[in-house]
């Protein structure tokens, strides 16, 4: 079951958390925009020194949080302005992937891309991509996991529906949820 | 009556050794008995919830609650005591993050039933009867608890106002806490009680530089006693875990498994548990990575979120 209504008139459209380096990726997704190369808005780009900054916890509040998917993007291995910072990215990723597989996170929803200062379209190709992927998988409202009917009334400490998601909730949804 | 201020104790989804702990400050707990008033203690004094619920809201001092909330009867008492405390203390890992109950977050109250009253080898119910909420015989209605598909911690259900760590809490953190308790110090909002670094800084060990070309279990290897458990392979969890247990596992030659959960400033301790491990890896490629972690973390929440799944960003696994 779940609480977010996606019909004709309010389709589903993935949030993708971008977590970007200043040095490649950024760079890579800031040519995609002056050379007019389109792609998907529901990415929401955060930009980091480095992808090697990308602490897992990162992902797993995005995701948490009511992101439906988390691209962690940086230079390619060899060409980090760190020297070696992505490659512990790579390390951090893999054992992160295999962490979410057994929870119940499916591979599609968090992918690792590599993109130069030079590859706006690759980038691109690859937002668009992940898009589509996670389009298909549909919504993951992880805030609503762990919301059941326990026949008791609602939590004072729960979080709100409102600061588990990203955005403002849907009208529909705030007129539901009524705090005691 | 008394005037001394109330103090109650209460388990939730729990082991009991909590308690047993407590009772480890031995003789200390005659001062305790001599500050306070206990006014409810189910471990080791009878007591019925109709006593609580006849106190005055606010009127117990301090209630130290211990086990996390996996059912309506322990949400229920949650908020009652929540009402009847000026402070209330998540005690132990189980409140505090939810501990090795909270495992039960990586299913669902579906599989669990079947384990328990279906499936076990041992178990013959060819009706198939499962606990329910409400059973009508002929003598009225008989009612149950609800039984909750993800657990929760203690600060999911009520506001906490003070944290003790550790599965168990080690006696000598318990009775830091009675003092302060006794002394009537006044404990900071939100505090965590113990140390603000890790399990490796009362590590005795030497380290080293770490590479880890193979993630060892520890029925493969008897560790050398002198050298640390996580630069021979061994998954510890002291670079991630809050202090205050004196490293009492590395100190006989067993890992640390996480029980003090994550230091002061960390949000989610599985993530920065596997981010420590990960960054040791000797492996550059996916595939290399993977080779390690797949043959040596078969079970990576079990490992990283031991103690802590329910206390965890996401909290639970998805319902397959």
């Amino acid at each position: 079951m779940t609480d977010h209504a996606h019909d004709h008139d309010h389709p589903f459209e993935p949030k993708i958390v971008g977590f970007l380096c200043n040095w490649c990726s950024y760079r890579a997704a800031d040519l995609a925009g002056t050379a007019r190369i389109k792609y998907k808005p529901n990415i929401r780009v955060i930009r980091l020194m480095c992808s090697g900054r990308v602490d897992p916890a990162f992902v797993l509040k995005a995701l948490a949080r009511g992101a439906d998917g988390v691209m962690v993007a940086g230079c390619h291995p060899g060409e980090c302005h760190y020297l070696v910072q992505n490659y512990k990215t790579i390390r951090r990723f893999q054992l992160l992937k295999h962490t979410l597989a057994a929870l119940g996170v499916e591979d599609a929803r968090v992918r690792l891309q590599w993109a130069s200062a030079a590859e706006g379209q690759l980038l691109a190709d690859a937002i668009n991509d992940m898009v589509e992927k996670v389009r298909a998988l549909g919504p993951l409202e992880w805030p609503h996991r762990w919301r059941e009917d326990n026949g008791l009334d609602r939590l004072d400490a729960e979080v709100t529906l409102e600061d588990a998601r990203l955005g403002p909730p849907h009208p529909e949804e705030r007129a539901r949820e009524v705090r005691p | 009556m008394s005037a001394k201020p109330k103090l109650a104790w209460y388990w939730a989804a729990s082991c009991g050794g909590c308690d047993i702990s407590t009772l480890a400050i031995d003789d200390k707990v005659l001062q305790v008995a001599e500050a306070f008033d206990i006014v409810f203690w189910p471990c080791v004094m009878d007591g019925k919830t109709s006593d609580v619920e006849a106190i005055d809201d606010g009127g117990i001092a301090v209630t130290l609650w211990n086990g996390a909330v996996r059912s309506s009867e322990h949400e229920h008492m949650a908020r009652l005591l929540r009402r009847k405390s000026r402070a209330l203390v998540a005690f132990g890992s189980c409140a505090h993050e939810g501990c090795i109950p909270g495992l039960a977050n990586d299913t669902t109250r579906d599989a669990i039933f079947a384990a328990a009253y279906l499936d076990s080898p041992s178990t013959a119910n060819p009706q198939r009867v499962l606990p329910r909420t409400e059973t009508d015989v002929p003598e009225g209605r008989l009612a149950l608890p609800a039984f909750y598909d993800t657990v929760k911690t203690l600060d999911q259900t009520v506001p906490v106002d003070a944290y003790l760590p550790g599965c168990p809490p080690e006696a000598e953190r318990i009775w830091d806490a009675l003092q302060a308790l006794i002394s009537g110090a006044a404990i900071p909002p939100g505090a965590v009680i113990g140390a603000e670094t890790t399990v490796c800084d009362e590590c005795k060990r030497t380290r080293s530089e770490k590479k880890i070309g193979a993630i060892k279990r520890t029925w493969q290897v008897i560790p050398n006693p002198e050298t640390c458990l996580l630069e021979q392979g061994l998954l510890c969890a002291g670079i991630a875990t809050r202090a205050g247990c004196g490293a009492r596992c590395p100190g006989v030659n067993s890992p640390c498994i996480g029980c003090y959960g994550p230091n002061a400033g960390v949000e989610d301790f599985g993530a920065r548990y596997l981010a420590g491990v990960a960054s040791v890896l000797d492996a550059d490629t996916p595939e290399d990575v993977d080779r390690i972690i797949k043959a040596g973390i078969p079970d990576p929440v079990g490992t990283f979120y031991r103690f802590s799944l329910p206390g965890s960003l996401l909290r639970r696994a998805a319902r397959r």
